[in-house]
């Protein structure tokens, strides 16, 4: 017996993304509703690679302003400051929170860009029908599908502090325009995730093993 | 499909429902990313188009100026932010690096200023306390030249005048600079009208010049023939009508100020051009003095002592002064081989003329007009003008007993004769007075005393010896004869018996004959008929 079983598509099989129920698929159209739940179901999801490609490059793009434009702008009695991702990152720095700095660096800087990376790299595995190891790619989809929430915590820390921070006249923080592509990052990468089929990595491998 | 019978467990698999196509083209989902590439290079293009330029501006230090904090403000918007401090390679200056925004490009030009705004606490006001918690900026002011330029030389303290405040600017020329600051107030009419710009001495040293910026619409009544004054503190004076305290206001008393005025019977009302040059008066008082446009110099030559005399000191004319001193020298008169002392003065002929204004104040006689009163006497003196203090004073007067002299019209300046100081004169009297007891033989004169004197001593001598014995007999003589006139005199000698005796035979006889009167009175006929008898 393979590990890797039969694929359910290749016997007329699909399975709703809600409910998970198993139906037979219609006999013309690419397109069904779930008889249980009614929710739209396909054998794999349609243009999943394009879609991934498509927010993926967004996501790319905006990285871009997320890391130049300031992700807050405090105004305060003395003075007026812009704080990027980064300048925020040197700041804990060099003020001596060396373990906060990393923590920020980790989690706002090398995971997004980490994020975009392996997506792009299980996109064009895909798109190359590669066969090469599909249980570590699976692997690493879960993984960046894990650590998506986290990257968040920039925008929690701005949004917390934006909200706390606001005595008019003495102090005032603002989110920066790079707060906002930031969260757009976030959000596109997670959005990337979710519209990658990862029963796609198993397709070409399924194909290869059958032959 | 082949797998289906043998799992008999597995319950039936219900079939899917057909549903329509998606309605969208799955094409539309580019156009997310082409949005997001369309904003983001429409995002970096904005960016570079409006960097603005960069330019440099020298301070003497960057106190208070931090790298990516400092702001560059004009009117306080903010239009840069410095980029690096750096210090000059010749280690004296601090150069400061500011990136501004692309708007202020077009005003980077030649007289365009920067300065650096700290919290200044001056006799004007208090400025810049908000810097106190933001820190320093730097704030520009807009110049109006053509010339553009990038590299600055920022200003040490604020400018008082910024390029944008209607008015206009004068030069004054002062003495000293008494208490006034930048920024010092300037009145009219114990109004504010403007302040002190700048300040500068005079190359020279001699003087002090000054700046100041007369706001509009004030700067209109600054005429050609304005006067301005000190107004700094208190003006105290006690004449015949009380004492008066006149100040400008509490600000000028505290910082100092001036004032100005146009004298009412000023001919010209036209405001004056911008720069014009005027003089700071130290009082109101010498500013109301009548103007002194006609100036004549003229050289006195003293053979005596000028101690007391300074430069500035009046000349006046039977106590109107008409003139001051300009200077006084020392010059060697290699002719009589003497050391005298020209002292230049300059007069102010107007002042003795001022009754006849309108009339040309040089008639063409002049000339004629001094010569002839030069032959009446007329002459320069040094007289005490001030016993304590020793000062004195060139006094111009007719002395008709003074030395002839004869004015040289070839000289320039001309020179008036002079004669010497009333208290030279006394001290030439008292010096002949001197010269004269001085001639007097006191020796001789002594030897002849003593002669005289022991002369008297032998007479004296011998009326003593001579003399006095026979004075003793006399006096001898002279006691008896009063004695005996004394006895003769007592009340009971016989000698005054007799005289009381006859005095009462006297009374008596005159009693009778008074009897007789009296009846010769009632009866006159008896001087003829004799006495009737007694009809008793």
């Amino acid at each position: 017996m393979n590990p890797h079983g039969a694929a359910a598509a290749s016997v007329g099989l699909w399975a709703c993304n809600l409910c998970k129920l198993v139906s037979k698929s219609p006999s013309q159209s690419s397109a069904a509703h779930c008889p249980r739940c009614g929710a739209r179901i396909h054998a794999r999801e349609p243009y999943a690679v394009a879609r991934t490609w498509a927010l993926l490059i967004t996501a790319a793009t905006l990285y871009v302003p997320a890391n130049v434009l300031p992700v807050m702008e405090t105004n305060s009695l003395f003075g007026f400051q812009k704080d990027t991702i980064l300048s925020g990152v040197v700041y804990l720095w060099t003020s001596g929170s060396r373990t906060l700095s990393l923590l920020v660096f980790i989690a706002s800087i090398t995971v997004p860009l980490l994020k975009l990376t392996s997506l792009a790299f299980l996109l064009a595995s895909v798109q190359f029908r590669s066969t090469w190891r599909p249980d570590q790619r699976a692997r690493l989809y879960r993984i960046v599908e894990f650590i998506g929430r986290w990257s968040m915590l920039d925008i929690y820390v701005g949004a917390v502090l934006v909200a706390l921070v606001h005595f008019q006249g003495v102090a005032t923080i603002v989110a920066g325009p790079g707060a906002t592509a930031f969260g757009a990052v976030v959000v596109l990468t997670m959005l990337a995730a979710m519209s990658f089929d990862p029963r796609l990595i198993w397709d070409h491998a399924e194909i290869a093993r059958v032959g | 499909m082949s797998d289906e019978p043998q799992r008999p467990d597995v319950p039936e698999i219900p079939r899917a429902m057909p549903a329509r196509g998606s309605r969208w083209p799955p094409q539309l989902i580019w156009l997310i990313p082409l949005a997001a590439v369309v904003i983001g290079g429409w995002l970096a293009v904005t960016t570079i188009l409006e960097r603005g330029p960069t330019i440099t501006i020298t301070f003497k230090t960057a106190e208070g100026i931090a790298p990516g904090k400092t702001r560059i403000k004009y009117k306080d918007v903010d239009v840069g932010i410095v980029k690096s401090v750096t210090v000059a390679e010749d280690l004296k200056t601090a150069i400061v690096s500011a990136e501004l925004a692309k708007a202020a490009e077009k005003h980077l030009v030649d007289d365009t200023r920067f300065w650096v705004v700290h919290a200044r606490v001056s006799g004007s006001g208090v400025s810049g306390l908000a810097t106190l918690l933001s820190g320093s900026h730097i704030a520009v002011d807009v110049g109006h030249a053509a010339a553009k330029r990038s590299s600055f030389v920022g200003l040490e303290t604020p400018p008082v005048i910024v390029a944008d405040v209607p008015g206009r600017q004068f030069t004054l020329h002062a003495r000293n600079l008494g208490s006034l600051d930048i920024g010092a107030p300037v009145y009219f009419r114990r109004l504010q009208v403007g302040q002190v710009a700048a300040y500068d001495l005079d190359a020279d040293g001699s003087g002090v010049t000054l700046k100041i910026f007369i706001n509009s619409p004030f700067d209109r009544y600054v005429t050609s023939d304005a006067r301005f004054w000190h107004a700094s503190g208190i003006d105290l004076s006690l004449d015949a009508g009380g004492v008066r305290v006149t100040t400008e206001s509490l600000v000028s008393l505290l910082i100092g100020g001036l004032a100005f005025e146009t004298p009412t019977q000023s001919a010209s009302t036209a405001p004056a051009a911008p720069n014009t040059e005027f003089i700071l008066f130290s009082t109101r008082e010498e500013a109301a003095r009548n103007p002194d446009r006609l100036v004549e110099k003229y050289v006195l030559v003293f053979r005596e002592s000028v101690r007391g005399l300074a430069v500035g000191a009046p000349v006046d004319f039977r106590g109107i002064v008409i003139g001051e001193v300009a200077s006084i020298n020392v010059d060697y008169d290699p002719v009589k081989g003497d050391i005298v002392i020209p002292v230049e003065i300059r007069l102010y002929p107007d002042r003795l003329s001022s009754r006849y204004r309108g009339r040309p104040t040089r008639s063409p006689d002049s000339k004629e007009l001094l010569d002839k009163m030069v032959e009446r006497g007329f002459r320069a003196q040094l007289r005490t003008g001030n016993l304590l203090t020793g000062q004195i004073y060139v006094a111009l007067d007719l002395f008709p007993g003074a030395a002839k002299a004869k004015l040289d019209w070839t000289k320039r300046p001309l020179e008036l004769p002079t004669v010497p100081g009333s208290l030279q004169e006394l001290q030439a009297t008292m010096a002949s007075v001197a010269r004269k007891l001085d001639k007097i033989p006191f020796d001789t004169l002594g030897a002849d005393l003593d002669e005289t004197l022991r002369n008297a001593g032998s007479l004296l001598r011998r009326i003593d010896t001579e003399v006095t014995p026979d004075l003793h007999a006399t006096l001898e003589s002279a006691r008896r004869t009063l004695s005996s006139a004394e006895r003769a005199l007592s009340p009971d000698t016989p000698l005054q018996v007799d005289a009381r005796e006859a005095m009462r035979e006297v009374a008596r006889a005159a009693q009778a004959f008074r009897i007789l009167a009296d009846y010769l009175e009632r009866h006159p006929e008896a001087l003829l008929s004799g006495k009737k008898e007694d009809p008793r």
